[in-house]
């Protein structure tokens, strides 16, 4: 593929520079170098930019068109929105999906900074354990889900057993619940995503020098100080980036749901992403679908504008 | 000192252990019964060991076109990939040119756009083209990701640009410097790249969910789901596809882990 594409371009490229004294003048040079960029580009670009560039910026103007897979595209402007705002499915998926991205965030951030930090004391087997923690993280998303809902099946599983044991009569139904099957999704996630986060916080541990907490140790200072104290300011930038990816992550939330729960039961575990899926691609309603589209959209940007501002505050 | 080393050290393996259970269940329900799987206590240990399990299911679904499926998508993805990606990376790192610099920024920004704010729009162009239900339709949707062409160029960043000044001189060409020089220096970002896309590929549930309907062109996630949904109750059998689908991807991420962890850290911390 390459390979057809280099070979034309290479032939005009070569004797102009062997052309000796006569230097080309800045316009051509120029063009030349425009040309070069772009042909190595292109191959790239053009998949891109049919697969992504353009239905970014389309989807955005589909969001304002009545328009499904029989009709044809009519200009509606706001109704789209409008139908969005008085629907109760979209804000039940709303309150859903801000619901499994409270859960989600924090939680894996904080499983995935006490592992990191545990694994960076020099101890043996360190590169057994990472590879341990890392490894859900790769393991395809439907085996994850199926293991999952097997352990945690109200009656027989694993989970509600052992939490018979310890003394609780009446274990959580988690995804046969409608109040415990997100409790039960956020708990996979966690499980699955953990070790992902943990290597971003290993390197960044890494970058923290080791005088400081010598000097602090000097001072007398426990390890819990040393941690609150140096660990967590020094991982600022860390903590910024692993936010972000957190937050956006949660809100696109989509496989693991539809293989566990499929929204259910009842709308329970239903997210922004699953109605965008049923409206536009199983509906067909390619305009209603691109409006709720919008809103996950502006959502991840807005949190992460907030999240950038309040990191360049920070710094200051 | 030494106390709260071994609190350290206890804290890690109990936690690991924790983590590693799921794991530890799906490969012991695989080897037994399916009336064996939920007993009451757990047994961790299968009272006798059912191999054949894994003998089984090839027969009782068609795991064997899922797998050739998913080898095959996975396999030219990565190529296709990582080929337009380093291509591409060489002219944004590599070449100066105008515009160079906003054409990159969008692909930067495409990168924070959640794939479902577009997918519709997507779906529609290949409809439009007759791609839906082909293998080709996910080949070209995930083949030229803005995520490889960031990877890469961030990597040839840091190769020092005397290097090709000295090829130049030599009188090799941009394309020949790309293919002589920069594309061996960068093995390990090239490495870290095609792991990182093949298990994504391999893992992807939503893009075959969404485009393949013909039974004969799913993919191993999408055959297991499948099979899930048909019969519930072979909790074993379900357990031994599950340990399957894992297996591919547990070897590959054994021998090339180094540059997974490397892949992640750098495309997080740059």
């Amino acid at each position: 593929m390459t390979s057809t594409t280099v070979a034309p371009a290479q032939a005009p490229s070569q004797p102009p520079s062997k052309a000796g004294p006569k230097a080309p003048s800045p316009a051509r040079r120029r063009w030349r170098s425009i040309r070069l960029g772009w042909s190595f580009i292109l191959p790239n670009f053009l998949g891109f930019a049919t697969l992504t560039l353009i239905p970014v910026l389309a989807s955005l103007a589909l969001s304002f068109l009545d328009w499904d897979s029989y009709s044809t595209p009519k200009w509606v402007g706001l109704a789209n929105v409008d139908r969005m705002i008085h629907n109760e499915t979209f804000w039940t998926a709303l309150r859903n999906t801000a619901y499994y991205a409270l859960g989600h965030v924090p939680l894996t951030l904080c499983a995935a900074l006490g592992f990191a930090v545990l694994l960076n004391q020099k101890l043996r087997g360190v590169s057994f354990f990472r590879t341990a923690l890392f490894f859900p993280y790769i393991t395809s998303l439907v085996a994850v889900a199926v293991v999952w809902n097997m352990l945690l099946s109200p009656d027989v599983g694993p989970v509600n057993q052992l939490l018979r044991a310890i003394g609780i009569d009446h274990p959580p139904g988690w995804t046969t619940s409608t109040t415990w099957a997100m409790p039960a999704v956020i708990l996979a996630s966690v499980w699955r995503d953990l070790g992902y986060y943990m290597i971003l916080y290993l390197a960044g541990l890494q970058t923290i020098p080791g005088e400081l907490y010598e000097a602090a140790q000097v001072d007398g200072a426990s390890a819990w100080q040393r941690f609150w104290s140096i660990t967590v300011p020094s991982l600022r930038p860390t903590t910024f980036f692993v936010l972000i990816m957190l937050t956006i992550s949660s809100f696109k939330v989509f496989d693991l749901i539809q293989v566990m729960t499929e929204g259910g039961p009842g709308r329970s575990t239903l997210v922004l992403s699953q109605v965008i899926f049923r409206e536009g691609i199983t509906q067909g309603r390619f305009g209603y679908s691109s409006a709720v589209s919008m809103v996950l959209f502006v959502i991840v940007l807005t949190i992460t504008l907030v999240q950038f501002r309040l990191q360049r505050r920070s710094e200051r | 000192m030494n106390v709260r080393r071994g609190v350290a050290y206890g804290l890690l393996v109990v936690l690991s252990i924790a983590v590693l259970v799921p794991f530890a269940w799906m490969v012991s329900s695989s080897l037994k019964l399916d009336n064996e799987v939920f007993s009451v206590p757990v047994r961790w240990i299968p009272a006798e060991f059912h191999w054949d399990n894994f003998t089984k299911i090839w027969a009782r679904i068609p795991l064997l076109t899922y797998l050739r499926n998913s080898v095959f998508l996975s396999l030219s993805i990565t190529a296709l990939q990582v080929l337009t990606g380093s291509f591409a990376a060489y002219g944004f790192a590599k070449v100066r040119f105008p515009g160079r610099d906003a054409l990159f920024l969008a692909y930067i920004a495409t990168i924070a756009v959640p794939w479902q704010a577009y997918m519709v729009p997507q779906y529609i162009i290949m409809q439009k083209a007759g791609l839906v239900n082909t293998h080709l339709s996910l080949i070209l949707l995930q083949a030229f990701s803005a995520f490889g062409v960031f990877l890469m160029r961030q990597y040839y960043l840091t190769i020092p640009d005397e290097l090709s000044e000295a090829a130049r001189l030599d009188g090799l060409s941009e394309y020949g410097i790309w293919a002589r020089i920069i594309l061996p220096l960068s093995k390990p970002a090239l490495a870290s790249l095609a792991l990182l896309t093949f298990v994504n590929t391999w893992n992807d549930y939503m893009g075959p969910f969404i485009y393949l309907t013909d039974n004969k062109l799913w993919t191993i996630q999408l055959g297991l789901r499948s099979f899930v949904g048909l019969y519930d109750a072979e909790f074993a059998m379900i357990m031994t596809g599950s340990v399957l689908s894992v297996l591919p991807i547990l070897v590959i991420f054994l021998l090339g882990q180094k540059y997974f962890v490397r892949g992640i850290a750098t495309s997080g911390l740059k």
